[in-house]
């Protein structure tokens, strides 16, 4: 019988053995699909490829395997489509369009790698347990672990591929390669609390609305406005292990900028090409959009399996929305209820579940490894009160809010400072403490306030002008407008500017609130006037351009100097 | 083995189904032949056992139940696409309407075409010179780039994109440019403006038209586009050319996928639009690019205008969401009498840093680009604060801004509707603008270009 049914995506028909999960061919094309609905013998599949061409009564075959991922040596450095296989095999074996149907294994089977036992015949070992290494790349041992519990009867030193067998464990054989179904999170052993921020170079977010290791975090905002920017400098400059960037439903042409670029660019840490810790997965808005549906799993998944390794992984998802979409595409296909603008009613549900597999571990192994979560959103005519950025927002503790106003007046990254939040601060606070100076959280609260301040004066200013305001509500004014202009705005594409590491970005700001907090004590003896022309305001302007801490002595020094030089 | 079916049980706007069908693939074409012997084309969107959705593109006008027959063709909606299409005018559907001779194909495509592989794509990094300052000053056109014009109704974008049509050229001199332009919806006003500039011009030897005017089909519509992008993949990817995809109005293409959804009785989205839109636009616009070691390019120049010049409405925020960036029209400047009256403020050419410069365009076009821009915003805050509080209560340095602002409406935004200006010439121009303002106020030019362009300027 076959196929009895195609709407676009979605495909009806009789599955022999079919389970809820599992992976399906479709047709003579043997397209990928998924099982996601079951009555009696009759499965509904949502297929991953373009359906153009299937015919009623074509066959359809279940693999008996749930969608799932390879996992193994080989990951890092690749681009994979939504479920997993390998673009660039794909572009050698069918050239340089997406064909359908096809199947390549996602790792490479006849790459050897050196594995190095790190258990002995003999020993006991528990399931998750690192039992030998492989170096990946420069920067990425990948940790081989045990499947299950037992005793090391056999281990082996030397070259195998991903399939050979490199040791066995209470008398079965065991190779570098397993799979995973994307749709279930790996197992650890416990979450822990993080008091860690996930630096990432850039100080609007790690000085005013940092994350937290293992942590969530929800970049909203219309289109232009600079999230996939954001996402970018997070692959980039953040101090994780290992990067995860998921391209869903986005440009090709960003896609390829990372690929052109990452092995390029170098990780401030390392000095290694970035591309030696980071895996992309690509589903562009051309592709099917229900592989778009798989590739945030594919990419957590594959996020999990490096965690259980002890690493730090970062995921960058650009755009769940895309996401979700297809979500509805498909739930409109099946004629379900829609919920709130046509969105499926298990929305929050299947994000809620998404942003729970972030956190810190206590893995299988006994090591410590994360999972750092940061998910696009993009809301319909930049409204946040839509369905999806409200759903993430349940579920993530920090919202980067990107406002077309500022991406409009070219504040990069433009993040809204009175918008966003974090609530991470409150734990990541005594890590800036010990790290970096034990009055950081006081400066950066005293600077929130300023800016918070300078909105109110504003709104003043636009109704009767600057006139009516007191010196010192200008100068508030002036030193608002330095740390916006010489803090807050920071160029993604300024050799320098790009990163800035933790003690930078207070000494920056610091700079900046000792100017205020000398320019107000002052401010009656010496006058506005004189304040606002003094030249150490240029230099406060040009300090972000420093490349040593010894620049900033200087500029304290010039502050002090200027304001309280002549007269004290 | 062909059937005719006699078996259509249902007809319900541009849709119909057909019963006791066999062997019918999805996305297939059918032909449907009315009982006068008219022939229209559908296309399956949906089987279901023996019953079969069809979509018709010249909509169903005169079809019943009773006669009218419909054989499957056994393939998509394919374009037999050749070199000698250039010079040619099309229906939107891809049959010649000029009095030329019939095209022999040297292939056959199916219009959906097939992604590009996103390992296969190379960066774009040159630009297109279109002869309008606004544009190539400002936010250069990069090949490979989408990049569409948000206008509204009665706004001159059908002069604009003739202009660009016609002017438009890479600078290389043995590469190879031609212009493919896909007319979803226009006036028959506005498509005959455009094939006489074309013809007047003699740009028509390195064009290719399509078109549907507002009276055809508007199901034809949803193909409209794809014959344009299938004919674009062709010179660009088998035949080294850059082709420049111009596609107006895609309002009028949204409309018909609108059209089509409410007849399948789909869930609307905002506003009506279909919840699959962005996903449809996506596979039209993300048609542009260039691909590792092909010469050729796709750069695509798609037009729109904002319902009630409304940026949130879906189609131009969707848009937004897919392409590189928009070149935005202004009724402000176009009351003003400014052509072409583009608003550079929230115009964006996203790819733009990476195709101007030095061997590119030239050395200064970045710091120009970056000087001009922020002048201007200081020009136009200006102009907002005379309004609230008058000209005189602004400083002087605000005075020159108001003045530097009127002046770049006029002299560098504003230009002749036949006026082809080099990059050299914008940026030319862009200096002298750049000259009237005193060296401190000028932040984002480095010394080292003041000195070479800036100084011998003012001497003169
Ligand atoms: N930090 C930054 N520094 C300089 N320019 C920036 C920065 N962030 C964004 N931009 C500018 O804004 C443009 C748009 O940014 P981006 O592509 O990140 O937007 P987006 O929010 O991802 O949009 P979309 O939703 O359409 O994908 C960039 O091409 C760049 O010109
Ligand atoms: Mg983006």
């Amino acid at each position: 019988m076959g196929i009895v049914r195609i709407a676009g995506p979605v495909v009806v028909g009789d599955v022999e053995g079919a389970s809820l999960g599992d992976m399906v061919r479709i047709g003579e094309a043997k397209l990928i699909g998924e099982i996601i609905g079951l009555r009696g013998e009759q499965a509904t599949i949502q297929a991953f490829e373009d359906t153009n061409g299937l015919g009623i009564g074509e066959p359809i075959e279940s693999t008996h395997f749930p969608v799932s991922v390879e996992l193994g040596p080989g990951l890092i450095g690749s681009i994979y489509d939504g479920i997993q296989r390998p673009l660039d095999t794909i572009k050698m074996i069918s050239g340089d369009f997406v064909p359908r149907g096809i199947t390549i294994p996602s790792l490479d089977r006849d790459k050897k790698w050196h594995f190095e036992p790190r258990a002995k015949k003999g020993d006991k070992v528990s399931k998750g347990q690192v039992v030998g290494t492989v170096k990946e790349t420069e920067l990425i041992e990948h940790r081989i672990m045990a499947l299950y519990d037992g005793i090391m009867d056999e281990v082996r030193e030397g070259d195998f591929t991903v399939e050979e067998s490199v040791a066995i464990i209470s008398g079965k054989e065991m190779n570098m390669i397993q799979r995973w179904p994307v749709r279930m999170g790996r197992p650890y052993g416990e979450k822990i609390p993080s008091y860690e921020p996930l630096v990432t170079g850039q100080r609007v977010l790690d000085t005013f609305f940092p994350i937290a290791r293992g942590g969530a975090a929800c970049v909203s905002g219309p289109f232009g406005s600079g999230k996939t920017v954001v996402q970018h400098q997070l692959a980039r400059w953040s101090d994780a292990d290992v990067i995860i960037f998921v391209g869903c439903g986005e440009r090709g042409n960003e896609m390829c900028q990372v690929l052109l670029e990452f092995p390029e660019l170098t990780d401030p840490r390392t000095g290694r090409p970035l591309m030696e810790r980071t895996i992309l997965i690509a589903n562009t808005s051309n592709m099917p959009f229900a592989a778009r549906e798989a590739s945030v799993y594919t990419g957590i998944t594959l996020a999990e399996y490096y965690r259980d390794m002890g690493y730090n992984v970062a995921l960058q998802a650009d755009s769940t929305s895309r996401w979700a979409e297809a979500l509805r595409e498909i739930s409109g296909r099946l004629e379900e209820m829609p919920g709130e603008e046509g969105y499926p009613a298990y929305l929050a549900s299947r994000i809620a579940a998404f942003y729970e597999r972030s956190g810190v571990v206590k893995t299988l192994g006994g090591g410590e490894g994360s999972i750092t979560v940061i998910g696009s959103v993009s809301p319909p005519g930049g409204d946040f009160s839509e369905p999806v950025t409200q759903a993430t927002l349940r579920f993530t503790k920090v919202f980067w809010a990107l406002d077309a106003q500022l991406a409009y007046m070219r504040h990069f990254p433009a993040v809204n400072w009175l918008n966003s939040y974090s609530l991470y601060i409150d734990d990541v606070e005594s890590w800036w403490e010990e790290n970096v100076s034990k009055d950081w959280r006081e400066l950066r609260d005293r600077a929130m306030a300023l800016l918070q301040r300078e909105s109110e004066l504003q709104e003043i200013v636009k109704l009767i002008g600057t006139e009516s305001l007191s010196d010192e509500e200008k100068l508030i004014l002036e030193v608002s407008r330095h740390i916006r202009e010489d803090f807050l705005y920071q160029s993604a594409f300024h050799e320098i500017d790009t990163f800035t590491d933790t003690m930078k970005q207070y000494r920056l700001l610091r700079s900046i609130m000792y100017f205020y907090d000398l320019a107000k004590e002052k401010i009656t003896d010496a006058g506005l006037e004189i304040i606002l022309k003094l030249p150490i305001r240029a230099k406060i302007s040009r300090a972000k351009y420093l490349t040593d801490m010894a620049g900033f002595d200087q500029i304290d020094e010039e502050i002090k100097k200027s304001l309280e030089g002549e007269d004290g | 083995m062909v059937r005719d079916y006699l078996s259509i049980s249902e007809i319900s706007g541009p849709l119909i189904f057909v019963e006791g069908t066999k062997d019918v693939r999805y996305g297939e074409i059918a032909q449907i032949q009315l009982n006068n012997g008219e022939i229209r084309r559908g296309q399956v969107l949906e089987i279901s056992g023996r019953r079969v959705l069809l979509q018709v593109f010249e909509g169903n006008e005169g079809v019943d139940t009773r006669n009218t027959k419909v054989r499957f063709l056994g393939h998509g909606i394919e374009l037999g696409v050749s070199g000698d299409m250039l010079g040619r005018y099309f229906s939107g559907f891809g049959d010649p309407i000029d009095k030329g001779p019939k095209i022999i194909a040297e292939e056959k495509l199916d219009i959906n075409g097939s992604p590009i592989n996103p390992y296969s794509r190379d960066y774009p990094l040159d630009s297109i010179q279109t002869g309008i300052s606004a544009i190539d000053g400002m936010n250069a056109l990069i090949r490979g780039q989408k990049l569409p014009i948000f206008s509204g109704s009665g706004l001159p974008h059908p002069a604009i994109a003739a202009q660009i049509a016609r002017q438009a050229k890479v600078r290389r001199k043995e590469e190879e440019f031609a212009v493919v332009f896909g007319a979803i919806g226009i006036t028959y006003d506005e498509a005959s403006f455009f094939m006489r500039d074309l013809q007047e011009t003699g740009a028509i030897e390195r064009s290719i038209l399509f078109i549907n005017l507002g009276d055809d089909p508007a199901i034809e519509r949803i193909a409209t586009p794809r014959m344009a992008l299938t004919t674009a993949e062709y010179l660009a990817f088998e035949h080294d050319y850059h082709v420049l995809v111009v596609l107006a109005d895609m309002t009028n293409y949204c409309e018909a996928l609108r059209e089509v959804s409410a007849a399948r009785k789909e869930v609307p989205g905002r506003r009506g639009y279909p919840g699959y839109m962005y996903t449809d636009l996506a596979s039209i616009y993300e048609r542009a690019g260039r691909i590792k070691g092909r010469k050729g390019s796709i750069t695509q120049l798609p037009i729109l205008t904002m319902p009630e010049d409304d940026i949130t409405h879906p189609i131009p925020d969707l848009t937004g969401y897919i392409t590189e960036g928009q070149i935005f029209l202004s009724r402000d400047l176009h009351r003003k009498g400014v052509y072409p009256p583009i608003d550079v403020l929230p115009s964006l050419s996203r790819l733009v840093d990476r195709g101007i410069g030095k061997g590119k365009t030239r050395e200064d076009h970045a710091s120009v680009s970056n000087q001009l821009y922020a002048s201007y915003a200081n020009g136009r805050n200006a102009r907002d604060l005379a309004v609230v509080l008058g000209e005189s209560s602004l400083s002087d340095v605000d005075r020159l801004y108001l003045k530097f602002a009127e002046e770049f409406e006029s002299r560098f935004v504003a230009q002749g509707g036949y006026e082809d200006r080099t990059f050299e010439e914008t940026l030319d121009i862009g200096w002298d603008l750049i000259s009237m303002l005193p060296e401190e106020e000028l932040k984002r030019v480095s010394d080292e270009l003041i000195g070479k362009y800036l100084r011998g300027r003012k001497e003169r």
